[in-house]
C-alpha cells in the first residue's frame, strides 16, 4: 500500500506541491522566528557572559524603582579605595553603567544625531585605563582615549555616520557639546552594535565629568584574589557598603542583567511564533479542503482496490501516507525556508530602527524537531476526515458511473452541529472577555473560541455559499456574459468544497478585519482622549513617547514668538511603596493647555501648588483609598524621599491620560530628579514662528516638535506601525489561503474535463473558458471575504464592548475594509492564472474522451 | 409467448460441482410504493471450471446479480455461498478476505491504476494481501496474455485491448475460485473484443477457471459453456453452449416477452 500510495503521489507531483506549500508558509515561520530568537539569545549571552568574565563582585546603587530613567544612586570614589585595601580584594575599579541617565550623543558630520531612533538609547560610558579587565568593550581599531579631549565610538555608530579614527566630531552630554577627536573604534564583545544604541567612551575622569558624576561611579566592579571566592569576597564587602548601595556577586549581577533581555526574547518569540500558527492552522484548512477533493475524484480507484482485496484500513492508510508524505516534505522544506524568513525579520528590525546583534547563526535541535514534528502534525491531523472518507468508498463504485460517496453520519447533523459549535465558541469568547479570568484562562477561552469559531462558521457556510454566491456573483454576471453565469452556476455546484476553499481566505481576512477595526477604534478613541485634555499650539514630544531632555525642552521654549510654554517631566517613582507614573507640572502654566476635568478640585488648585502639593488621577485615588487631604511618600530612583498632601483629583480619559498618576509640582520634582526628563512642552506662540520653532528642534533626535493639529495623529503613529506589522504577518495566512484556492480550482478543472471538453466543442472560446474559472475563483474569494469581514467586526465589537471602561469607541475603517475586499478580489484572479490556462488549453478531442 | 420460467437446476447438483450457489435471491430498491425489485427471487449454481455467461436486455437485473454473486453487494432476502461460505451475513472484514482469496474482477472500463507500470498493477491483489509472487506463474501468466514486452508500460500508454489484458492477467494472478467479467468487451473493438474473449476461454480451458460473464453482446456470450437468460429479474431461459445467431434469436425472445 505504501508503494501505491507513494506513486500516486509522484503522479500527481504538481498537486502534491501545491498542497504541500500550504504547510510549508506556515512551518518556515516557526523555524524562522527559531532561528531568530536563537541567535539573538545566543550574542545577548556572550554579552553578558564577557561583561562580567573576570569580574566577582559588584557595587552598585540598590535599584529603588525599576522603571526609572534616572540613574540610582551613585558610588563614592572614597569607596573604591576602601574596597581595594581589603585584603580579599585582587583588583577594584570605578565603572560608569550603560544607563539611560548617563546620556551622550555622538553628532555625525551631517549635524544631526547619530542613532537614538526607535527608542534606542545613547550612552556616555568611561573608559578606566587601569582595569582593563572589567572592560566589557574591545578595541576594534586605535587606541583608547586619553585626556578630556578624546573619545571613542561604537563600530556601530562609525558605519552609520561614517566616522574613522582620526577625524573630529561633536558629543553632545547632557546637553554640554564639545569637541573631540576619535582614537578608536570599539566593539561589545562580537557585537558592533547594541540594538541601536550608541556608544560615546571617554576617559574615566572626562566621562565622571561630563555625566555630572565628578568623584562618584555608578558602580565598582571587583576581582577576588586568587583563592577568595566570590561569596567570600561579597561578604568582606558588605560592612563598607551603606545602605543605599549593594553589593552583589558577579554572576547573580548578570543574571539580573540577562532577565529583562530574556524576557523580551520570550515576548518576541511568542509574537512571531503565533502568526506561525495562524499560519498553520490556515494550511491545515487548505490540506483538508484538498485531499477531500482528490479521495472524491479517486473514488472509482479506491473501489477497484477494494475489489482486489484492499480492507479499509489499507485505504485509509495510504490517504494518511500521502499525508505524512506531504507533510514530511513540507516541513524539510519549510525548515530550509525559515532561513529566507529569519533574514526578512531581520531586515524588519533593521528597518524599525533596532538592528538586534547576531553572532553566528543558531539552528537549535528544537528548532529542526519541532519544524518536522509540526508540519507533518498539521498535514496528518488535516488527513482524519478524508482518509475516514476514503473508507466508505463501497467496491461497487468500481463498477458504477459517477458513483457518489455515501453521506458520513455526521454529515446529516452538520447543520446543527454548525450552529451548536458557533454558539458555544461564541459563549468562550465573551467569556474569555467579560469574565475576570486569569490571563492563562483569558488566552485558552479567547484562543479556543476563536478556533471553533472558524470551525464552526466553516461548517456552516456550505449553506451560505448559494446566496452569497450570488450575491458577489452579480457584477460578474452582469459584465462577464455567459462565462460569469456559469461561474456563478458552477460555484454553488459543490456547496462545501467552495464553502472550505473560502473558509481558507476567511480566516485571514478574518483576522485583518479585527486589527483594522480594533486598530481604528483604539486610534481614534487615543485621538479624542488627547483632544479632550490638551490645546496647544505646538507640542514638542518624542516619537515613542520616551522622555526627553528637559534641557531641549527649555531650548525651543526660548525661541522668539513663542506666548506661552508649560513643561511636563516625568519618570517612575515609588509613590507610597509602589511603582507609579510621577510627572512634574508647572502649576503657573499648565492650566493653560491642560484641560482638568476635576472630580475634586476647581480652577484654583493648581495654581496655588505649592512644594509639598499634589494631584492624583481618579483611578488611583480609587484605587488607593486616597483623597483630599492625604499624604504620599515618594522615593525616587536615586532614594531621595518626600512626603507630599494631595490637593485636588481629578478625572482623566482612561484609555490615555496625559499627566501622571501623581503629579507634583516642577520645582518639587526637579529637587527629588535632578536629571530633568520631559514627557511634553506645550507651548503657544505667535503666527509666523513656526519655521523657527521647527528650527530649534530639529538637531534633537529624542524629540519632535509637532503642531497642535497634527499633534491628536502623530502621536498614535507608533501605534500604527504596530499595526502595520500585524498585517505584514497576517499577510503570511492570505497567501497560504491563496494555494488554497490554486488547488481547488487546478482540482476542479481536471474533474471538468470531459464537461469542459464540451464545451468547447459547442462554442466556448478559449478566453471565454479563461474567463469562466477566474469569475469562479473571485466569486469564491468574495465569499470568504463576505464571511470574513462580518465576522471580524463581530470580534472586534465583542472586544470593543469589553473595553468600554476605557471609553474606546468602535469605529469602521470603510477604506480598509474596501481595500480588504479588493484584496480578496485580487487573490482570486491570481489565483485563477494557472487553472484558467489549463483550462483553456484543454485539447477538446482528448477531453471529450476523458473518463 | 408466454414467459418460460425455468428454476435452474444443474444435473448434479452437489455443492462440489458449484463454486457458487444462489437460492431465492431477491435484490429491492427502496420502500413501500416507490419498491423496485431488481431480482425477484433468483436461484442458480456456478458450475465448477466452467464459463457462465449471464446475459438479458437493460433493466432485466444482470448487473444485479453479478454483483450479488461476487459479494459486492447483499440480497435483500435470500441465501448466496460463494467456495462454501455464506455471504449474507458476512461483515465488510470478511467479505474482503474473501474477495482476496476467491474472487477476481474485470471492469468494462479497464480499471487499472494509472500510476502503476502494467507488472504492478498485476501483481497488486497479491501485494494487497501480502503474498509473496511466484515469478514462474508470473511469467506464463504474461505470456498467456501476451504482455511480455509491455510489462513496464503505464495503463496511459497501453491500448485499450493491452489494458484488458493487464487486468484479465491482474484477476488470474490470485488463482481465484471464480472470475467475473462485467462487460469485457464494452469498450474494445471487435478484433480486440475476439482476442479478449479467446483469451477468457483459454484460462477456462488451461487453467481450469471458473467464470461469469455479465456481457449484452452474443458474440461474448458464444465462448460460454452456458447462457442464462434474465428478463424482469428472473431467469427465463437456460441454454448451454450454442451459436451466436441462437443466443440472439433467445435474446430477442425474452425481451419481447
Amino acid at each position: 500500500m505504501i508503494g501505491v500510495a507513494l506513486k500516486g503521489l509522484a503522479s500527481r507531483k504538481l498537486r502534491a506541491l501545491l498542497t504541500a506549500f500550504a504547510v510549508v508558509i506556515g512551518v518556515s515561520m516557526i523555524s524562522g522566528t527559531y532561528i531568530l530568537t536563537d541567535t539573538m539569545q545566543k550574542a545577548f549571552d556572550g554579552i553578558f557572559e564577557s561583561s562580567y568574565a573576570e569580574t566577582d563582585a559588584v557595587i552598585s546603587g540598590k535599584q529603588i524603582v525599576e522603571g526609572s530613567t534616572s540613574g540610582s544612586a551613585t558610588v563614592p570614589a572614597s569607596l573604591l579605595a576602601k574596597v581595594k585595601s581589603l585584603p580579599e580584594v585582587g583588583a577594584a575599579g570605578g565603572t560608569l553603567a550603560a544607563d539611560e541617565a548617563n546620556k551622550s550623543e555622538i553628532i555625525g558630520h551631517d549635524g544631526k544625531v547619530i542613532g537614538g531612533a526607535g527608542g534606542a538609547p545613547t550612552f556616555g560610558l568611561g573608559h578606566d585605563a587601569q582595569n582593563e579587565q572589567f572592560n566589557p568593550l574591545e578595541l576594534k581599531s586605535g587606541d583608547w582615549p586619553q585626556g578630556d579631549k578624546q573619545v571613542v565610538v561604537d563600530a556601530g555608530s562609525a558605519e552609520k555616520g561614517d566616522l574613522a579614527v582620526g577625524q573630529t566630531i561633536k558629543v553632545d552630554t547632557l546637553g554640554a557639546t564639545k569637541e573631540y577627536e576619535i582614537t578608536g573604534i570599539a566593539t561589545f564583545g562580537d557585537v558592533d552594535s547594541l540594538g541601536g544604541a550608541t556608544m560615546a567612551i571617554f576617559d574615566m575622569p572626562t566621562a565622571q565629568a561630563l555625566l555630572h558624576k565628578e568623584g562618584a561611579y555608578d558602580g565598582i566592579s571587583i576581582q577576588a584574589k586568587e583563592g577568595t571566592s566570590p561569596a567570600q569576597l561579597v561578604k568582606a564587602v558588605e560592612p563598607l557598603v551603606p545602605s543605599s548601595l549593594q553589593v552583589v556577586d558577579a554572576k547573580a549581577q548578570a543574571e539580573a542583567d540577562a532577565k529583562e533581555t530574556n524576557d523580551g526574547m520570550a515576548f518576541i518569540r511568542y509574537f512571531f511564533l503565533g502568526f506561525g500558527a495562524i499560519a498553520l492552522f490556515v494550511g491545515s484548512f487548505v490540506i483538508f479542503n484538498t485531499l477531500s477533493i482528490t479521495v472524491a475524484q479517486r473514488t472509482r480507484e479506491f473501489a477497484t482496490l477494494r475489489t482486489l482485496g484492499a480492507s479499509r484500513k489499507q485505504v485509509m492508510r495510504s490517504v494518511y501516507i500521502e499525508g505524512l508524505a506531504i507533510g514530511l516534505l513540507a516541513s524539510v522544506v519549510g525548515l530550509i525556508a525559515g532561513f529566507g524568513i529569519y533574514k526578512g525579520l531581520d531586515a524588519l528590525f533593521v528597518a524599525l530602527g533596532a538592528d538586534l546583534p547576531k553572532t553566528g547563526t543558531v539552528l537549535a535541535t528544537r528548532t529542526i524537531i519541532v519544524s518536522l514534528l509540526v508540519g507533518t502534525g498539521v498535514t496528518l491531523l488535516a488527513s482524519i476526515l478524508p482518509a475516514r472518507r476514503a473508507t466508505r468508498v463501497p467496491p461497487i463504485a468500481a463498477v458504477r458511473e459517477g458513483a457518489e460517496l455515501p453521506q458520513s453520519r455526521v454529515a446529516s447533523h452538520s447543520a446543527k452541529l454548525a450552529v451548536g459549535l458557533i454558539a458555544a465558541s461564541l459563549a468562550a469568547i465573551c467569556a474569555g472577555i467579560f469574565a475576570g479570568v486569569s490571563t492563562l484562562g483569558v488566552v485558552v477561552l479567547l484562543g479556543g473560541g476563536i478556533l471553533a469559531l472558524f470551525f464552526g462558521v466553516a461548517m456552516a457556510a456550505p449553506t451560505m455559499v448559494k446566496p452569497l454566491a450570488r450575491l458577489v456573483g452579480w457584477p460578474g454576471r452582469r459584465t462577464g456574459g455567459i462565462s460569469g453565469e456559469l461561474a456563478t452556476a458552477n460555484a454553488v455546484r459543490n456547496p462545501s468544497r467552495t464553502a472550505s476553499t473560502a473558509a481558507a481566505l476567511m480566516i485571514g481576512l478574518t483576522l485583518v478585519t479585527v486589527v483594522a477595526v480594533l486598530g481604528a477604534g483604539l486610534r481614534s478613541s487615543v485621538e479624542g482622549a488627547v483632544t479632550d485634555q490638551v490645546k496647544a499650539g505646538y507640542v514638542l514630544n518624542s516619537p515613542d513617547d520616551v522622555s526627553f531632555g528637559a534641557a531641549e525642552g527649555d531650548a525651543v521654549a526660548a525661541v522668539d514668538g513663542v506666548t506661552a510654554v508649560s513643561h511636563v517631566r516625568t519618570d517612575t517613582a515609588l509613590v507610597d511603596g509602589e511603582e507609579s507614573d510621577l510627572t512634574g507640572i508647572d502649576p503657573k502654566t499648565i492650566d493653560h493647555f491642560y484641560a482638568f476635568d476635576w472630580v475634586n478640585g476647581d480652577d484654583r488648585t493648581v495654581p496655588s501648588m505649592g512644594i509639598d502639593d499634589a494631584l492624583v488621577a481618579k483611578a488611583y485615588a480609587d484605587d488607593h483609598d486616597v483623597k483630599v487631604g492625604s499624604e504620599l511618600e515618594i522615593v525616587s530612583a536615586s532614594g531621595d524621599k518626600r512626603t507630599v498632601t494631595v490637593r485636588g483629583v481629578y478625572d482623566p480619559p482612561a484609555i490615555d491620560q496625559m499627566l501622571g498618576m501623581v503629579s507634583i509640582t516642577q520645582q518639587a520634582y526637579d529637587e527629588s530628579f535632578p536629571q530633568g526628563k520631559n514627557r511634553f512642552t506645550f507651548l503657544d506662540a505667535e503666527p509666523g514662528s513656526e519655521q523657527a520653532l521647527m528650527a530649534a528642534a530639529k538637531p534633537f533626535s529624542d524629540a519632535t516638535l509637532y503642531t497642535g493639529a497634527e499633534f491628536p495623529r502623530e502621536y498614535t503613529s507608533g501605534f500604527a506601525d504596530f499595526l502595520n506589522l500585524l498585517y505584514v504577518m497576517l499577510a503570511f495566512s492570505v497567501v497560504v489561503s491563496l494555494f488554497g484556492m490554486v488547488n481547488t480550482l487546478v482540482l476542479s478543472v481536471f474533474e471538468r474535463t470531459r464537461e469542459l471538453g464540451m464545451l468547447r466543442t459547442i462554442g466556448m472560446t478559449r478566453r471565454q473558458a479563461r474567463r469562466m474559472i477566474r469569475h469562479e475563483s473571485v466569486i469564491t474569494a468574495l465569499i470568504g471575504a463576505a464571511l470574513g469581514l462580518p465576522l471580524g467586526i463581530l470580534l472586534s465589537a465583542l472586544v470593543t464592548q469589553a473595553l468600554s471602561q476605557y471609553d474606546v469607541s468602535m469605529s469602521i475603517p470603510v477604506g480598509m475594509l474596501a481595500a480588504f475586499t479588493i484584496v480578496a478580489v485580487i487573490a482570486g484572479i491570481l489565483a485563477a492564472i494557472l487553472p484558467a490556462r489549463r483550462a483553456s488549453r484543454l485539447d477538446v478531442l482528448d477531453a471529450l474522451h476523458y473518463e | 409467448m408466454q414467459t418460460v420460467v425455468v428454476q435452474n437446476q444443474p444435473p448434479q447438483a452437489s455443492s462440489s460441482e458449484s463454486v457458487i450457489t444462489a437460492r431465492g435471491v431477491i435484490r429491492q430498491y427502496g420502500e413501500g410504493d416507490t419498491a423496485v425489485q431488481a431480482l425477484r427471487g433468483v436461484s442458480v449454481d456456478i458450475a465448477r471450471g466452467k464459463l457462465t455467461a449471464v446475459m438479458g436486455p437493460s433493466g432485466s437485473g444482470k448487473s444485479t446479480l453479478m454483483h450479488i454473486l461476487a459479494g459486492l453487494d447483499r440480497p435483500t432476502e435470500g441465501r448466496v455461498e460463494i467456495a462454501g461460505t455464506e455471504i449474507t451475513d458476512l461483515d465488510d472484514t470478511a467479505l474482503t478476505l474473501l474477495r482476496r482469496d476467491h474472487i477476481g474482477f474485470i471492469f468494462q472500463f479497464f480499471n487499472l491504476l494509472p500510476m502503476l507500470t502494467a507488472a504492478e498493477n498485476i501483481v497488486l491483489p497479491q501485494k494487497l494481501a501480502g503474498v509473496k509472487v511466484d515469478s514462474a506463474w508470473l511469467e506464463e501468466l504474461t505470456a498467456k496474455v501476451g504482455l511480455t514486452d509491455r510489462l513496464t508500460h503505464r495503463p496511459s500508454e497501453l491500448s485499450g485491448g493491452q489494458q484488458q489484458r493487464v487486468a484479465v492477467a491482474r484477476a488470474l494472478v490470485s488463482r481465484p475460485s471464480v472470475m467475473f467479467a462485467d462487460e469485457p468487451t464494452g469498450n474494445l473493438d471487435s478484433t480486440t473484443s475476439g482476442e479478449i474473449l479467446a483469451l477468457l476461454r483459454d484460462s477456462v480451458d488451461t487453467f481450469g477457471q471458473t467464470t461469469v460473464m455479465v456481457t449484452h453482446d452474443a458474440h461474448a456470450a458464444e465462448i460460454a459453456d452456458r447462457v442464462l437468460f434474465l428478463a424482469d429479474g428472473e431467469i427465463v431461459r437456460d441454454l448451454p453452449r450454442c451459436s451466436a445467431h441462437k443466443i440472439l434469436e433467445t435474446l430477442e425472445e425474452v425481451t419481447r416477452g
